[in-house]
């Protein structure tokens, strides 16, 4: 489904401050995957999920989404097939607005936007189904600025927007990392019931290998740029939090190194 | 009497105008300068052409198609060629100056006795009184009515969400240089048809008339935020017009006190400094107008 092919990506080329950010990714992701990804500081993850989103283009390689290649459109194109959720839970909402604007904009994602009412009556009843599916109360608050809510009940949100209309592709970087951890497993198991019910193919970044091990169907790890580990099926279910320690100190040759590292 | 009616008058067409800084400034989030080049620029078109006979309506709506120009050419210098929102808005301005020069064929068109809209209505026989207040009163309330319309509309929010949260914007499939292009085309133009009855309302135009435009439209912006307060977006379109009518209001009162009009600059200027820095102005601006953009979640 997810084509990822000798992917380079270098910031500030010919600077101090070059960066070989991703050296030569290989990835593959079948339709229906849920991908947790891991790895030190600075390993590359969120670029990895940057150009496959188009924020920036890369140096080399190839990218394919069902066999088209992607790599020539611009990041607003591509998000007609790839939901996103980013870390800061501000990011993803506009605060200004509504929930049921927010919503009404997440509904016509990817679409020509009209000349139309933004806000349609008939769309009322669906979002209020969809927001008591997460359980926050916020069906009855529609009306509220999103400014207002909470952290996680944006990043909830969030969530939802990115899979209203059924993405492809739903990229999600640490999204719960910003959140207590009460609020962030709240976040995480709606985003299991979202994924599983929906059935839709994920990239999920996190800092919690408990997590990266106990959700989604397969595992890997990145290290200055590349992909040193790939695990799944039979052999991830073996696989305790001491053994993806030892596993990626193997492969990388030093321990993950990640300030935000959670064992469990 | 006539002084609250003229100032009345005045508050409206400016209003126009403030109207247009509030779609750039608020709702885009975009200090966009070239407005004191396109206000002129509206005056310049519809003067020029007015003096050569044009029908004044015309001559305002080609005005307004000017101001468009204006806003996408500052569009264009940020979004394609990358060049900051100030930036481009100092560069239009300045390439406006000269154009506007260009346009009137000299520093100002004289438009006595010529036929503007007002003249046109009032040879139908409706009274000069009438008129003066009516004509801005209809302009500003349809364009209230459609800007109203528009902002709610699934384009309009788009163009809401970019000043707000242009990356949130851009997940969810929208070219953002598209709608700040749109978002300044219509200020622009918002701004050009306030020039183009400002000209016909002082029956001439100048090159200088545009200087200090986005910082009366600031002020206009501003004291309707404090005065009306900033609820639903029609709330805040009624507020920015309120807002200019006041600022006018204040400018004639220490006219009248004797304040001398080369002064008032410097007078504009302070009111949107103690605006802007006033703590408790500035706070009741954070919790109404930016909504939870500062607020803590
Ligand atoms: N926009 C950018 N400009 C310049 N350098 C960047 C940019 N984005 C990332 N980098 C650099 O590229 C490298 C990889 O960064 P990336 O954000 O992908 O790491 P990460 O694996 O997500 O790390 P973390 O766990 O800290 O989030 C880092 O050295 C980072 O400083
Ligand atoms: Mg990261």
């Amino acid at each position: 489904m997810l084509k990822v092919k000798e992917v380079k990506k270098t910031f500030n080329p010919g600077t101090i401050n070059e960066k070989l950010a991703l050296n030569n990714v290989n990835l593959n992701i079948n339709a229906g995957e849920w991908v947790t990804v891991i790895g030190s500081n600075g390993a590359g993850k969120s670029t990895l999920l940057n150009v496959i989103a188009g924020v920036f283009p890369v140096d080399y390689g190839s990218i394919y989404i069902d066999g088209q290649s992607i790599l020539h459109q611009p990041e607003h194109k591509r998000a007609s097939y790839i939901g996103r959720v980013f870390q800061d839970p501000l990011m993803g909402t506009a605060a200004s607005m509504t929930v049921i604007e927010n919503l009404s904009l997440a509904l016509k994602r990817g679409e020509k936007r009209k000349l139309i009412p933004g806000i349609s009556r008939k769309d009322r009843h669906f979002f209020q189904e969809k927001l008591s599916q997460l359980g926050l109360g916020l069906e009855d608050r529609l009306s509220v600025k999103v400014g207002l809510l909470s952290g996680g009940q944006r990043q909830a949100l969030t969530l939802l927007m990115a899979t209203l209309k059924k993405p492809k592709l739903l990229l999600l970087d640490e999204h719960t990392a910003a959140l207590d951890p009460k609020t962030g497993q709240r976040v995480v198991e709606l985003t299991k019931e979202i994924i599983e019910k929906e059935k839709i193919t994920t990239l999920m970044i996190t800092h919690n290998l408990e997590q990266a091990l106990k959700y989604g169907t397969r595992t890997i790890m990145m290290d200055e740029g590349q992909i040193v580990l790939d695990i799944k099926g039979q052999h991830r279910n073996n696989t305790s939090i001491q053994d993806l320690l030892a596993l990626f100190e193997k492969a990388s040759g030093k321990a993950l190194n990640n300030d935000r590292v959670l064992l469990a | 009497m006539s002084f609250l009616t003229g100032t009345l008058e005045q508050g409206l067409i400016y209003g126009i105008m403030a109207l247009g800084v509030y779609l750039s400034f608020r709702v885009l989030d975009y200090a966009d300068l070239s407005v004191d080049g396109s206000l002129p620029l509206g005056a310049a078109i519809c003067a020029i052409l007015i003096y050569n006979g044009s029908n004044p309506w015309l001559a305002t709506l080609l005005a307004i198609i000017g101001g468009a120009i204006a806003g996408v050419f500052t569009g264009f210098l940020h979004t394609r060629l990358k060049i900051t929102p100030l930036l481009s808005g100092i560069l239009t301005m300045t390439a406006l100056y000269s154009v506007n020069l260009r346009v009137m064929g000299g520093n100002n068109v004289p438009l006595l006795r010529a036929e503007t809209v007002f003249t046109v209505l009032q040879d139908i026989g409706l009274p000069e009184k009438v008129v003066s207040l009516g004509v801005p009163l209809v302009v500003v309330t349809v364009l209230v009515i459609i800007l109203n319309y528009f902002l709610q509309t699934e384009l309009g929010m788009a163009v809401r969400a970019t000043g707000d949260n242009e990356q949130m914007i851009k997940a969810q499939g929208v070219d953002t240089n598209y709608t700040k292009l749109l978002g300044l085309s219509i200020s622009n133009a918002l701004v050009a048809f306030s020039g183009a009855l400002v000209a016909q309302y002082q029956t001439f135009a100048d090159v200088s008339m545009g200087i200090g435009t986005i910082i009366a439209g600031l002020a206009s912006v501003i004291i309707g935020e404090v005065l009306i307060g900033t609820g639903s977006i029609l709330r805040r379109l009624l507020a920015v017009v309120a807002g200019s009518v006041m600022y006018r209001l204040v400018i004639a009162l220490v006219l009248t006190m004797g304040l001398k009009p080369t002064d008032l600059k410097l007078m504009t200027a302070f009111i949107v400094i103690i605006a802007l820095a006033s703590p408790s102005i500035k706070k009741k601006l954070r919790v109404g107008l930016k909504e939870g953009k500062y607020a803590q979640s």
